[in-house]
């Protein structure tokens, strides 16, 4: 083991049924320092994470860890956790259905000994320093993914640990969490401990990491200093390719001119839902892309929800077209021409057991309807169509989506909204989870529907992403819709302004 | 470039066998089954044509019984495996809905009563009232599961308790039989055909689902709603819906399974009549791989896994197993199946095969 080193691994190869996910992958941690472990989607992150804590048992390759002699054998996340490791994953571990306390706690209790009061206190404490909106005695499941994601991490760091691994903990988190989350992730470091950090977001690594190995296609690419890696050269070793210039997005011909824009695609006046939004009004045109921006819990979500039929609405009226209509649940909605593709992707998203194909077909086949079912053969073009067209990686359609990597199976999920051919796209943060490459792809992709003249309303925590793609944003503020801002407003600090509440535009 | 692409439909090869892998345990099972009455005595799988009481040529053996008896099992696996992929749980009250159901074709056949000398109603309309019935009564079971969320084996006890006093209430107690010899076709034989009429009813009623199964989604349908009930919503897909009508399928099987029963013997025991049958269809179920937890299913497998545990029972009935002692025996046998075709064990005989199958694979390129 190398001098400093907490955590070493050597020549890690894993493979699942038609895919080398790791080939002889190499990685070290030392004392003290924040690791960044990046890659594209399917290079293998979060196999290596699982494999070094017990999740899968690697194939070949060798595991050390400070203060053990030799090899260690970790065989389960209960081993690793005793040895020291806590787990951030990627798609949330914890319980929906019982306390954010318990789940803080679960698997450290004392049986039925538990004192549980002292553990509601105590969860209390550590959620208050971390600013958790979230109560202890709340169930799980009723908390935004973003609280959950904080929750997931609050567990993490109670457990006195040597090694924390976060696999994408900041894909659900605004700017003020990921701040919180930092503060925290550097205070370890201070005190020791050495932190691996999954992420596709460029400037949180240079922000807090120390190093970064970057694994492409299950092998390992390199480990560097952070210092001697720029950006650019960053993001090559990852793709193995030179990036397109994501300056090079335009926005195009923006349908801004309110003359002859026609009648709105779909309209919404004073609409609100049983999730407690204020009634808003709200209407996109032909050819536009909109968004909602606002901090986490701001009620973005819980508009495109009403919008769509998810929640149930509790007043107000929408027309589509021009045409009032009503739309009580998704398939009404779908029927319209709509289509969602939703936040939560375990929760809301995936089929998890059904292949990658079925899950393309699905909204297309309720669509068709039923007794129309789409033909095998038929089924089985469609999914080849939009695996090659989003380079989604799998080992074939017939895989389980959720053997498929993060970011792949969002991929899978913009797949079948895609292949509904809807008028108007609704996307809740499309981009969670997804590389870079990737990412700007989408954006294009958004781009080039706006321009076919479908609609499309995009969430993003990202600004940045916002405002490449929107002509038009509405801020959300507690619930409430508090701005539109176009045309030369759409500026970061305008923005931030007006979500944070300094000043109300329009 | 060419290794990649064998790799690729390597993979998909062995996807493929993966999905098929559901069907090996009831296969293997059905020969191990085949292999032990052979070498314990080979005369088992005789078949002889014999005269029955109406003086007809018929067919006669352990396997014709076997085909025979196993009918009412393999008609409700087929709802049963829709209930369990949808809603993830079993309904225990097919047992006793199957009392009902009968009851019901000896009500409407009979009137009030005991021995009619000429039917009171033509068998069509007895079995058709018995089909509303039965689906009723599902849609009963159904709606508390789908609509009122209650644990499908708590919503499906209550009628597990009351459904063979409904059943008795139904002809007031009296236990009606049938003389008419056309009554007793559908659960014997139609004079000129030396095959029993209920094999014929189950050919029908899998063929019917496969129909179904392939002209309609309901399969993804089901699939979908049992995985994830949230995103098959906001798919469109409405799960409770689907829970619901799975039940009421459910209820179709029974009816079907009910009419055969009395048709046997031309009337019923309530308190006896398919007791326990649950039990063997939520095994067939199970035997056939399907996790009991819902989601993804194999209605073959299923269908399979009826035909396993009837061959089994007979099995023991001609190793002279005490019947009192049956149920025991039959336990083991089918604790071992179902272990051996839970999705854990699936996995590690797979992870098995793995190790020896390159091993092989080496030797042979030597
Ligand atoms: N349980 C599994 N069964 C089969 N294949 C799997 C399984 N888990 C992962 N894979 C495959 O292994 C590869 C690596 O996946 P992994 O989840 O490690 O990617 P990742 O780098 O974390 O990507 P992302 O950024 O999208 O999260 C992918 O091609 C994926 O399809
Ligand atoms: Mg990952």
């Amino acid at each position: 083991m190398q001098e400093g080193a907490v955590l070493e691994v050597r020549g890690i190869c894993k493979n699942f049924p038609g895919v080398r996910a790791l080939q002889g992958v190499d990685f070290t941690l030392r004392e003290g320092e924040i690791h960044a472990l990046m890659g594209e989607n399917g290079a293998g992150k979060s196999t290596l994470i699982k494999v070094l804590t017990g999740v899968y048992t690697k194939d070949d390759g060798q595991i050390f860890l400070k203060g053990h002699e030799g090899p260690v054998h970790i065989k389960s996340p209960e081993d690793a956790q005793n040895a020291g490791i806590s787990t951030v994953y990627q798609e949330i571990t914890l319980c929906p259905n019982l306390t954010v306390a318990e789940n803080m706690y679960i698997g450290r209790t004392k049986g039925p000994f538990t004192n549980w009061r002292a553990m509601n206190r105590r969860a209390g404490e550590i959620l208050r320093s971390l600013e958790i909106p979230a109560s202890p005695t709340q169930q799980l499941g009723t908390c935004s993914i973003a609280v959950q994601q904080m929750v997931a991490i609050a567990r993490a760091v109670d457990m006195e640990c040597k090694v924390l691994i976060l696999d994408e903990p900041t894909s659900s988190l605004d700017e003020q969490e990921v701040r919180k989350l930092f503060k925290l992730m550097l205070d370890l470091k201070a005190k020791g401990v050495g932190i691996v950090f999954v992420t596709h977001f460029l400037e949180q690594v240079y922000e807090v990491c120390d190093r970064i190995t970057v694994l492409r296609d299950g092998q390992l690419v390199g480990e560097y200093v952070i210092e001697e890696l720029p950006r650019v050269q960053l993001v090559s070793k990852m793709l193995g390719k030179e990036l397109n210039d994501m300056a090079a997005l335009d926005k195009g011909e923006t349908v801004s001119e309110k003359e002859d824009r026609g009648v709105p695609v779909l309209e919404a006046h004073q609409l609100s839902s049983t999730e407690g939004i204020k009634p808003f009004d709200f209407q996109i045109y032909k050819g536009e892309v909109n968004g909602f921006t606002g901090l986490l819990g701001s009620g973005r979500s819980e508009c495109v929800r009403a919008i769509f039929g998810a929640d149930k609405t509790t007043g107000g009226t929408v027309k589509v077209n021009g045409q009032e209509v009503s739309i009580k649940k998704p398939r009404d909605a779908m029927k319209y021409g709509i289509g969602y593709l939703p936040e939560d992707r375990k929760r809301d998203g995936i089929v998890g057991d059904l292949s990658v194909r079925d899950n393309i077909i699905l909204a297309l086949q309720v669509l068709r309807g039923f007794f129309r079912p789409i033909s095998r053969a038929q089924a089985e073009a469609y999914a080849d169509e939009y695996i090659k067209l989003l380079e989604i990686k799998t080992a074939s359609s017939e895989t389980p989506i959720k053997a498929l990597s993060g970011g792949n199976q969002q991929k899978v999920i913009l797949a079948r909204w895609l292949l509904t051919n809807p008028n108007y796209l609704i996307l809740d943060e499309p981009t969670r989870g997804i590389d870079i490459g990737t990412k700007i792809e989408i954006q294009k992709l958004v781009l080039k529907l706006a321009a076919e003249g479908k609609s499309v309303t995009f969430i993003s925590s990202e600004i940045d992403e916002m405002l490449r793609t929107c002509s038009r944003l509405l801020v959300m503020r507690d619930r409430k819709m508090v701005g539109e801002l176009t045309g030369e407003d759409l500026q970061q600090d305008k923005i931030m302004a007006t979500i944070a509440g300094g000043e109300s535009a329009s | 470039m060419t290794s990649v692409k064998s790799k690729q439909q390597g993979s998909v090869l062995t996807q493929k066998l993966h999905s098929k892998r559901q069907l090996f345990i009831p296969i293997a099972a059905l020969l191990v089954l085949i292999l032990v009455n052979l070498i314990n005595d080979p005369s088992f799988f005789a078949i002889k044509v014999g005269t029955n009481s109406t003086g007809d040529p018929v067919l006669s053996g352990n396997l014709i019984t076997i085909l025979d008896n196993a009918s009412e099992l393999a008609i409700l696996a087929i709802g049963m495996t829709l209930v369990t992929a949808a809603s993830g749980g079993q309904d225990i009250s097919v047992g006793a809905t199957i009392a009902i159901a009968g009851s019901v074709v000896l009500r409407v056949l009979c009137g009030t009563e005991a021995r009619p000398e000429t039917l009171q109603a033509p068998i069509i309309v007895a079995f058709l009232v018995c089909c509303v019935v039965s689906m009723l009564f599902g849609a009963f079971n159904g709606a508390l599961v789908a609509y009122f969320k209650i644990q499908p084996m708590v919503a499906t006890l209550i009628l597990y308790t009351a459904g063979r006093s409904i059943a008795a209430w139904i002809n007031n107690n009296a236990l009606p039989i049938i003389s008419e010899p056309s009554f007793a076709y559908y659960g014997n034989f139609i004079p000129g055909i030396a095959i029993p009429t209920p094999v014929f009813i189950a050919i029908a009623c899998m063929i019917i689902i496969a129909l179904v199964l392939k002209f309609t989604t309901l399969g993804l349908y089901t699939q979908s709603v049992g995985i994830n009930p949230h995103s098959s919503r906001l798919n469109g897909i409405n799960p409770e819906f689907i829970k619901f009508i799975t039940y009421v399928i459910l209820g179709l099987c029974v009816a079907v399974a009910g009419f055969i029963k009395v048709s046997r013997f031309s009337t019923i025991n309530y308190s006896v009549v398919a007791k326990d049958i649950e039990m063997d269809a939520i095994l067939a179920v199970a035997l056939g791989g399907n996790a009991l937890s819902g989601g993804k299913f194999s209605m073959a497998a299923s269908i399979l896994g009826a035909y396993v545990i009837q061959f089994l029972t007979t099995t023991l009935y001609t190793f002279k197993v005490d019947s009192s002692a049956l149920p025991a025996y039959k336990a083991v046998v089918v604790i071992i199946l179902v272990v051996l075709s839970s999705p854990v064990a699936r996995e590690k005989m797979a992870k098995l095969w793995k190790k020896v199958a390159p091993a092989k694979t080496a030797k042979e390129a030597n």
